[in-house]
């Protein structure tokens, strides 16, 4: 779409689109007007007297404008593993997701543990420039669980939260202080909890299936253990915290009741943990191989539960992306991961458009809940604010095709699934990053 | 002339001084005007009184220390006593029977004082409650220090004329320290408003109970203080288990002149010795002159170390005056 000579750059008008907002929800028909940057002005009334000269215009047809999702989890694999996805090719598949905003593991190569790879990722996603690309950093030198990293310096460099990545912090003396000594800076840490000892060498969830498989399991207590331990540390330190992508019913009771005693504690879960169950892995399927394990149909029901109750406050693609070489293997010996990002949308509408969970509150731990917990002015229309926007319509299905990722790596146990729900555009400060080829024509 | 010559109604009431904890207002005040005449004592050509003549001070020592030693063993002498300095390795010592073992060898030899400072907290008054001697706690483990609260109070008062109502933070490593518990106790008693300024991995636990208000951010801990004093670093926590690095500790902790800012204009500068220059505190803060009392403080602290051995020797009849040990 040009712009024709003579109008005011800059200016677009998002018009006949139905606007969400989950954190005020908002719910209604209406229209957009971004000027550069910024969102001018949003409203079921605005341009009801026309569109004023000088803007371009887009017209929504109807479809569903929010903010772009905020997604709180995923690996880029940069600097270290470029041959399964890096800055650029995870930055392009957001933006076909509809991801605005996304938080980058530290558990790259070398580890992101010092200023330097802060500000690493930052130089990478300017000159990237299509969605946002915020990193976290470790909270232990080299991930290695022994010696705190420096908390202060490295979120004054822009990291947004601290966490050890895939690795949990295993040692209870570490965990103490790390929560501790975060209270100075009054930083976030995020735990993957999963107790290592029990889970050492498990390739799924154990149980019937993985007896009958063959595999050895990963016990589902092993989240609930680490989990509880954290939650009694964040009592005694008062520290921040926020654990995910959670599993298991008994995790999602852990937090229901830590949240209950009023702890500053959130988590998350990711859409194969309520979308899959550990039946996926069906005749040693690695891409369905995922860390912590695909559970119990009982366990994936709880999560859902527990988004619809608020226990769960968010929703990360747990993006995780292996080449070929790293799921073409005996199943045991397999890498563990779902490439998330460009499903992560359908996936989570799914829980609305089977009744489970009303529109907005589907969308709310995709959006402004994800941006609260880390303190990003982002998931949320707001005059003003940054024009991080998604384009979506929420009924058309579409079928999720391995060639179609735009991901490096394509390792997704959804593919041939027939899914709801199609990201139109993707708008980040102002600026078109996706636009949906086929959509377009109409529009 | 002293203080106690003076006022010869006023004594010292306790035995031994093993901490701050259950001194009075007055006492500590006693203690602080007797070190007031030792000051100028020991500006003097001749420096040397005869208060302790005939007198045995050991100084014994489980723990390494140069300044407190070297600090006690010149009151001694300035008051005329004989001085003797023991270091016992931890290393080669087992703790618990083999301290007994120790005070009851030394209590043999009839000292009037035995100065003692050892790594673990209590180790003192244990020692103390097997000996006929005065002791005099010159630091156990993480728990007081008392000589040097009175010497960073006496050099205090003599800034600012006054401890109360002023307002004091205490910044670094309070978890670890016998300096901060001493001094908390003390300023406490004497009225000033006390504050601990360290990240929360450095702070003890209930700290607050202890009188203090808590602050993790030096510009806030620092704002319109009167007296900032810093505590030592010790370098085996400088690496990730308390804090991440020295750069980062010095970074947000570290007394430069940015954060000083915060505080009073006039506000002194305090540091119980030994530096870590670059860690907790910045040189040009530590040396400059007319913020920094750091070589007050080394004076001080052999003034108040000499009321201490007048007072508890004043006191009257000690424990090993013949007629009260049994061979």
């Amino acid at each position: 779409m040009s712009i024709p000579p003579g109008l005011r750059p800059g200016r677009t008008a998002y018009l006949n689109v139905r606007l969400l907002d989950p954190a005020s929800g908002l719910d209604e028909p209406g229209a957009v007007l971004t000027e550069g940057e910024a969102i001018a002005d949003f409203g079921p009334r605005l341009f009801a007297d026309g569109v004023p000269e000088g803007v371009q215009t887009i017209d929504g047809h109807g479809a569903c404008l929010l903010a772009g999702l905020v997604d709180m989890r995923v690996q880029l694999c940069e600097p270290g593993e470029e041959h399964k996805e890096t800055i650029r090719t995870g930055s392009d598949a957001a933006a076909a997701g509809g991801i605005a905003a996304m938080v980058a593991l530290p558990n790259t190569e070398p580890v992101i543990d010092d200023v330097s790879g802060v500000e690493f990722i930052a130089r990478r996603a300017r000159e990237v420039k299509l969605v946002k690309v915020y990193t976290y950093a470790a909270v232990t030198k080299g991930l290695g669980g022994k010696q705190l990293s420096e908390m202060g310096l490295l979120k004054e460099a822009g990291a947004l939260a601290f966490t050890d990545g895939l690795k949990p912090v295993a040692s209870a003396l570490v965990m103490r202080r790390a929560l501790s000594y975060a209270r100075t800076f009054e930083a976030l840490i995020i735990q993957r909890p999963q107790e290592p000892e029990l889970a050492e060498g498990g390739a799924m969830n154990e149980g019937e299936v993985s007896t009958r498989l063959g595999l050895p399991g990963v016990p589902r207590l092993s989240e609930v253990m680490l989990l509880e331990r954290d939650l009694r540390l964040v009592e005694l330190t008062r520290g921040r915290y926020h654990a995910g992508p959670l599993s298991t019913a008994e995790a999602v009771d852990a937090m229901r009741s830590a949240k209950a005693r009023g702890l500053d504690v959130t988590c998350d879960t990711a859409p194969h943990y309520f979308t899959l169950d550990e039946t996926a892995v069906g005749d040693y399927r690695t891409f369905a191989k995922v860390s912590p394990p695909l559970r119990r149909p009982e366990d994936r029901e709880a999560l859902i539960d527990g988004l619809a109750d608020g226990t769960i406050d968010a929703i990360a693609s747990d993006h995780a992306p292996h080449d070929q070489d790293s799921k073409r293997q005996p199943f045991a010996q397999a890498a563990a991961g779902i490439i998330g990002l460009e499903t992560l949308l359908p996936l989570s509408l799914a829980l609305y458009q089977r009744g489970r969970l009303a529109l907005l509150a589907a969308l709310a731990p995709l959006t402004c809940k994800p941006a609260a917990i880390l303190g990003l002015a982002a998931g949320r229309l707001r005059k003003g604010g940054a024009a991080d926007l998604l384009l979506f319509d929420p009924t058309a299905s579409w079928t999720i095709e391995e060639d179609r990722f735009r991901s490096k790596s394509k390792n997704s146990p959804f593919a041939e699934r027939q899914v709801q729900g199609r990201v139109l555009r993707t708008i980040v400060d102002g600026r078109p990053v996706f636009v949906d080829g086929e959509k377009e024509a109409r529009l | 002339m002293t203080a106690l010559a003076h006022s010869p109604t006023l004594r010292f009431p306790h035995r031994d001084l093993l901490g701050i904890e259950g001194l009075s207002a007055d006492e500590i005040t006693m203690l602080l005007d007797l070190a007031e005449s030792y000051v100028e004592q020991n500006r003097q050509a001749d420096k040397k009184s005869s208060i302790l003549r005939g007198r045995t001070v050991i100084n014994l020592f489980f723990e390494n220390s140069t300044r407190t030693r070297t600090s006690f063993e010149l009151a001694g002498k300035r008051l005329g006593g004989d001085v003797i300095n023991m270091q016992v390795s931890t290393s080669s010592i087992k703790k618990g029977e083999t301290l007994i073992d120790t005070a009851m060898t030394l209590n043999a030899m009839r000292p009037d004082v035995l100065v003692v400072r050892h790594s673990d907290s209590g180790a003192v008054k244990l020692l103390s409650e097997k000996v006929n001697c005065a002791v005099i706690n010159a630091g156990d483990g993480s728990h007081e220090h008392p000589t040097q609260a009175l010497l960073d109070a006496l050099t205090i008062r003599r800034r600012k004329g006054r401890i109360r109502g002023l307002a004091v933070a205490i910044c670094g490593d309070i978890l670890h320290s016998r300096v901060a518990r001493s001094n908390i106790s003390l300023l406490n008693t004497m009225g000033a408003k006390v504050r601990v300024v360290a990240p929360p991995t450095l702070l003890p636990a209930q700290v607050e109970r202890l009188g203090v208000e808590v602050f993790y951010d030096m510009r806030n801990g620092l704002k319109d203080v009167d007296v900032v004093m810093m505590l030592r670093l010790q370098t085996e926590r400088m690496h990730g288990s308390f804090v991440p690095s020295i750069r980062e500790y010095f970074r947000f902790f570290g007394l430069d002149y940015a954060k000083l800012a915060a505080a009073k204009e006039d506000a002194m500068i305090m540091h119980p010795g030994p530096m870590n220059r670059g860690v907790e505190i910045d040189s040009e803060v530590a040396d400059d002159i007319g913020r920094s009392a750091i070589h007050e403080q080394v004076e001080m602290g052999v003034a108040v170390r000499m009321a201490c051995l007048d007072a508890l020797m004043r006191r009257g009849k000690r424990g090993n005056e013949p007629d009260e040990v049994s061979a």
